[in-house]
């Protein structure tokens, strides 16, 4: 069957999908957007999870045919608002990007907050469950009317297992990338509440 | 390739036509067990039909109860305000199930029809009579951590994993369901069988019947209610044994009590032998105590899940104590 | 000497980490190769016996199906020495699981379909999975993983432990435990056939290149190539982003043989090949389990005058590997009468393999809770107890340490932790929850492994790029050898441009042990310092310099090994025996840090596994199939983000000047050891309740 769906903003079909195939599978084997990983298949790591409709789910275990006509957002959607896909977007050793310090890949000022405070904040190791995580960690602030508490944040992500980090780092950079995207909200509150800023 | 084909329902009197007038076919839901099961070989429908989008995703508000659309997240019914204040017992259960990713995919009907996460069950390598019947049963002798202490037959000794159907049952939930004859109700504790010779069948729901709706009456004393998991991980797991409880207190008597168990059966399990002990008497944690024994007499636990009996006593008592400490 | 200058001992972010947060990172799967078919294994559903027919018909007329290999018609290889790699190459079946055929499709879901319908029939013979102290057929292994003898036995424990004022003499087990990374073993094979050789064998003209996701991509060209006869140059394996490993990809598995021989059936085709979460359980390796007798003779000033430590573990009856479960009880006291042993019991069983510390992380279970035992029949405090039995020197080689600083890590735990709260055990109930502190010691040797060089190259414009063929699995090692190239050619971190994870790159050793950075690190630094030694500071552009990792006379003089303190907190609810965790500090002594920020990660990660293997992880062996029966991660349990509440690392500031050019000792792996002690020892002082057998589940503690 053919489906039709919203990835990262943009329209994609793809034709010739069994109806068996999982919604992972659609986007990393026929979109080219292996950042959503395999780890389990089966939900029970939340390594491949992504937006569906502005929630996140395990894109493992959502049949291609429920995709249709909806709208997902994967890692590589966060970045710059949208994504790159297919050819020399995955790159095999970075190179170091002259205006960032020994840092590789894209630049730091060009990554979404929390992708920012992961790196910042260490939270990233082995990184297969980063892409997530990642999404994950998204939805947890963009969905929050104030910074979540630690243990909101704990619960929240039991979903996505990681074998290396210990969780404390990510938990970090979720803590830091939460203050800061509130801070900048209230900010621009301020901004155009009248009378409502100091200057 | 492989055989299978998929419709999106643009009703349910189309789905259930649809599920009906093919053996293999199955309904779709949130997907969360089927899809894992399509994977594993442990389903393996030749018709999925999606009922995701059928416009059953809303919560209303009925005499002094609740409708709630088959299609509604787990995630969205916790969250629901009326949820949160009148049945607190349900929302706990919500949100100590899965993940938060599957919870948003979840559907209530779904979540009431998954299956068994017995191992062996899973596992198409091995016999089991829930899935091929009459192949024999692998967790009898096995591994049965996770398994039934009452009303399991040899046949079968699996457990039900929802959390969310504990709290509904506990509850006095009511289940509407579309079938190839027509519409009808049957009160959600009937819905599930124990195993009996014919452990295949979860529900006594017919091929084709479609569950549409679960309506929770009215039952102010709920508003103290709690859901207790005793789980091996702190997030994230089944439930070795949990405990839905709502109490309601007349000084320091039980004026009525609604309890159900979960992990210890093939279904989740109203403990209405203890509901009747608590009935009239002190709300003391002897009587507590009491009550728990007097539903586990029943119980035949299997070598590898006595400590269950314990578990489960320990935690009703624990669960009833907290509600009459918030009553005082 | 120190050549540190600006970013050695800094936090340096992860020079891949933008690569990795926004999904750029290209793991093995990932990797866009032309025209890919897809493979899917068939298993044994038997423990023993052979294979006495096979069906593939049904599967073979599945539509996209391009190929159904098996015994019958795999290609043969060369080697067939290494049991576990001789993949397909006869009828024998030594485990469930393993591999009796494959299916080669174009989509992975027609290859697991069709595989579903392969029929095997079997002769079964029967089968022994079961590890017992007391069974008969233990035997005494040459020796264990490490290159160290079996038993030791110095002095007379037995007289000893007569004599002593105190003993402690108990049994402790583990249970079998899975790595279990988060990315799966993968392979994605391609051949360049070459001519093809008459009977189908592997022609010498023939080239194999496999992405992989391996801790030594050196190790598994090498492996391969003598498994498929062909000369080392002509197989390529490159993986430069591999999603953990924790040991079981620091060798080739079957797998990766299977991925080859799949793709040698669909000429022209790269097959992708990726175990299954569940496949992973029977073919990626595994802890063995392990039954431990500690015996600790003292006198009443708990003093050590024994110390024996007594090991019974499996192996797969296909393919030894002998875990040196009791290895650092030789080094670890000072007690004049020592004996350690390891007794194997050859199962029908997968074959276990490298897990994080392996020998020291079951091990330091056993002896530190011993070691807790002890102090409490003596009426110590356990750390006063290991501070009087901390050795002058190494009582194994009689060497002078390199630098042992345990009770000080021991010491500085206990003021950061409120060591001094401590209450006798079970008398701390706050709410519903007892609550107990307990402490236990650690330890990891160190290990430099031969082998490794690195190349310098200068490619103008004030940037250099360094190469060697290593691996990082998520240690940072990517990072810490771009900022020791940096110190060690003097420029900034932002002109170096290291690449790693490709065999034709210099050879690299494996990233085991512990080693990963210190070997390559010195190896980096001796290749910077050829490259200005020939260049200087002015070098032409293209200018390239290697060296090989040099010589370390020290590691002969010394005993080299880490230490660390492991502190741990426990609430255990009173009605329902769950255990958590809200706290726990792992103070290490590691020589010199080379990054910060990475290692901390690494400590706490290494420590939230030791939580997750003394509260959660047991694979479950069922002994009338001989099949791991909860092969998923929802029945595997490993910690969730919310069973870490506050897990912190930090380290004494130090460089160990015996420990090559660096100072650094490695720090993958200590951080898992004494772990699960630490919480076994601290739900002692909870509940009262001694925990022998791991894991500590909700179960052991109710009442």
């Amino acid at each position: 069957m053919r489906v039709n769906v919203h990835v990262n903003g943009e329209p994609m079909v793809a034709d010739d999908v069994w109806e068996g195939e999982s919604l992972l599978y659609v986007l990393r084997e026929r979109l080219g957007l292996p950042g959503a990983k395999n780890a389990c298949e089966q939900g029970e790591c939340g390594s491949c999870t992504v937006y569906l409709d502005g929630i996140t789910v395990c894109a493992c275990l959502v049949a291609a045919g429920q995709a249709e006509g909806r709208e997902v957002v994967t890692v590589e959607g966060l970045s710059e608002g949208r994504a790159r896909r297919r050819g020399g977007a995955h790159d095999r050793n970075p190179r170091p990007d002259p205006d960032a310090d020994g840092v590789a890949g894209p630049r730091l000022d060009r990554l979404d907050e929390v992708q920012r405070c992961f790196v910042e904040a260490g939270a990233v190791q082995c990184g297969f469950c980063t892409p997530g995580l990642v999404v994950q960690a998204h939805s947890l602030i963009a969905s929050a009317s104030r910074v979540p508490e630690d243990a909101e944040i704990r619960e929240a992500l039991a979903g996505n297992l990681c074998r290396c980090t210990g969780y404390e780092k990510i938990l970090d950079a979720v803590r830091l990338a939460a203050a800061r995207v509130h801070a900048r909200a209230a900010a621009e509150d301020a901004r155009t509440v009248p009378g409502g800023a100091d200057d | 390739m492989i055989p299978f084909e998929y419709l999106r329902a643009g009703d349910p009197a189309e789905a259930v036509a649809a599920v009906a007038g093919r053996p293999g076919a199955a309904f779709l839901g949130g997907g969360t067990n089927l899809v894992d099961h399509m994977k594993l070989g442990v389903a393996g429908p030749d018709l999925l039909v999606d009922v995701s989008r059928l416009p059953l995703d809303r919560v209303e508000e009925t005499a002094g109860g609740l409708r709630i659309g088959a299609a509604v997240r787990n995630s969205d019914l916790a969250a629901h305000p009326l949820v949160r204040e009148r049945y607190p017992v349900l929302a706990r259960a919500l949100l100590s199930g899965a993940s938060g990713q599957l919870r948003n995919v979840a559907t209530t009907a779904g979540n009431l029809l998954q299956r068994t996460r017995c191992p062996y069950f899973q596992d198409v390598t091995t016999p089991c009579n829930k899935r091929v019947p009459g192949s024999g049963c692998s967790a009898a002798g096995g591994y049965t951590r996770y398994h039934a202490i009452l009303g399991a037959s040899e046949h079968c000794v699996a457990t039900h994993p929802s959390d969310m159907a504990v709290a509904m049952v506990a509850l006095d939930a009511v289940v509407a369901v579309l079938g190839p004859g027509g519409a009808r109700t049957l009160p959600l504790a009937e819905l599930y069988r124990l195993p009996g010779d014919a452990p295949q069948r979860d529900t006594v729901l017919e091929h084709g019947d479609l569950i549409i709706a679960v309506e929770l009456p009215h039952l102010p004393f709920a508003r103290r209610s709690a859901y207790r998991k005793v789980r091996d991980r702190a997030s994230f797991s089944f439930a070795l044994v949990s405990v839905a409880a709502a109490l309601d207190l007349d000084g320091g008597l039980v004026r009525d009590v609604r309890l159900a168990l979960g992990g210890v059966a093939h279904k989740p399990w109203r403990a209405t032998r203890a509901e009747a002990e608590l009935r009239g008497g002190p709300a003391t944690e002897d009587a507590f105590r009491r009550a728990a024994e007097a539903e586990l007499a029943a119980a035949r636990p299997l070598p590898g899940n006595a400590f269950k009996v314990a578990m489960t006593r320990n935690a009703v008592v624990a669960t009833l104590r907290a509600l009459a400490e918030e009553g005082r | 000497m120190t050549v540190w200058r600006e970013a050695v001992g800094t936090p340096a972010a992860r020079v891949e980490g933008p690569a990795k947060v926004t999904g750029r990172a290209g793991y093995t799967y990932d990797r866009p190769v032309t025209d890919p078919a897809y493979a899917f294994p068939v298993q044994a559903t038997i423990a023993r016996g052979r294979v006495a027919s096979i069906d593939s018909a049904a599967a073979a007329g599945v539509e996209g199906v391009l190929a159904v290999v098996t015994h019958r018609d795999a290609a043969r290889l060369a080697d067939t020495g290494d049991a576990e790699l001789a993949v397909l190459q006869s009828d024998e079946v030594g485990f469930r699981g393993q591999f009796v055929g494959v299916v080669v499709a174009e989509t992975p879901q027609a290859a697991r379909y069709a595989a579903g319908l392969v029929r095997v029939e079997y002769e079964q013979r029967p089968h022994d999975t079961e590890l017992r102290a007391d069974r008969p057929g233990l035997y005494a292994p040459e020796q264990v993983n490490g290159g160290f003898v079996s038993d030791t036995d110095e002095g007379d424990v037995d007289a000893a432990m007569e004599a002593a004022a105190v003993t402690v003499d108990r049994a402790y087990t583990t249970p079998m435990e899975f790595n279990s990374p988060m990315e799966p073993h993968v392979s994605v094979a391609v051949w360049d056939p070459g001519e093809r050789a008459p009977g189908g064998g592997f022609a010498e003209g023939a080239r194999l290149t496999l992405f992989d996701s391996t801790q030594g991509p050196h190790v598994v060209r090498s492996t391969l190539a003598q498994v498929f006869g062909l000369p080392p140059e002509r197989v390529r394996v490159i993986s430069p982003y591999v999603g953990g490993g924790f040991g079981s990809k620091g060798m080739p598995h079957a797998h990766n043989v299977l991925a080859a021989l799949a793709a040698w059936a669909v000429p022209g085709r790269p097959v992708k090949l990726a175990l299954t979460r569940q496949q992973m359980f029977a073919l990626a390796g595994h802890r063995t389990p392990t039954i431990q007798r500690v015996r600790l003779g003292a006198g009443a000033d708990g003093r050590l005058t024994a110390v024996a430590h007594e090991v019974v573990e499996h192996t797969s009856a296909i393919k030894e590997f002998a875990e040196q479960t009791a290895v650092g009880a030789r080094m670890m006291y000072a007690a004049p009468n020592r004996r350690t042993s390891h007794r194997l019991a050859a199962l029908d069983v997968p074959v276990p393999s490298w897990m994080r510390a392996p020998g020291e992380a079951p091990g330091f279970f056993a002896l530190e809770v011993a070691m807790d035992e002890l102090a409490q029949a003596c009426g110590l405090d356990p750390i006063e107890l290991r501070a009087r039995n901390d050795p002058e020197v190494d009582p194994e080689s009689g060497r002078p340490w390199s630098g042992r600083h345990l009770v000080r890590c021991l010491r500085e735990g206990a003021a950061r932790f409120g060591w001094a709260e401590r209450t006798a055990p079970g008398t701390r109930l706050v709410g519903r929850e007892l609550v107990g502190l307990g402490v236990a010691a650690s330890t990891y040797p160190y290990y430099r492994l031969p082998g490794s060089r690195a190349v310098v190259e200068y490619e103008g414009g004030g940037r250099y790029t360094v190469r060697i063929g290593a691996a990082d699995i998520g240690t940072g090692a990517w990072t810490a050898l771009t900022q020791i190239a940096a110190d060690a050619l003097g420029c900034r971190l932002r002109a170096v441009r290291v690449e790693i994870g490709d065999s034709d790159l210099p050879a690299a050793t494996v990233a085991g042990g512990s080693s990963g950075t210190t070997s390559w690190g010195s190896a980096v630094v001796a290749a910077c310092r050829a490259f200005r030694h020939v260049y200087g500071e002015q070098p032409p552009a293209g200018a390239e310099a290697g060296a090989d990792m040099p010589d370390d006379p020290d590691a002969e003089r010394f005993a080299m090994h880490s230490f660390g303190a492991q502190f741990a907190e426990v609430r255990v609810d009173a009605d329902t025996g769950e255990v958590r965790v809200p706290r726990m500090l792992g103070v290490f002594s590691v020589g010199r840090v080379v990054n910060p920020r990475t290692a901390r990660s690494q400590f706490i990660g290494g420590m939230t596994m030791g939580l997750s293997m003394a509260l959660h992880e047991r694979g479950v062996l069922d002994h009338r199939t001989g099949h791991v029966i909860n092969h998923d991660l929802a029945e595997y349990h490993i910690a969730t983000h919310a069973d870490v509440v506050d897990v912190d690392a930090v380290w004494l500031d130090e460089e160990d000047v015996h420990a090559g050019p660096l100072g650094a000792r490695g720090i993958g792996e200590i951080g898992i050891v004494g772990a699960a002690a630490a919480i076994a020892n601290a739900v002692h002082n909870a509940t009262g309740v001694r925990v022998r057998d791991l894991p500590i589940t909700p179960d052991v503690l109710l009442r």
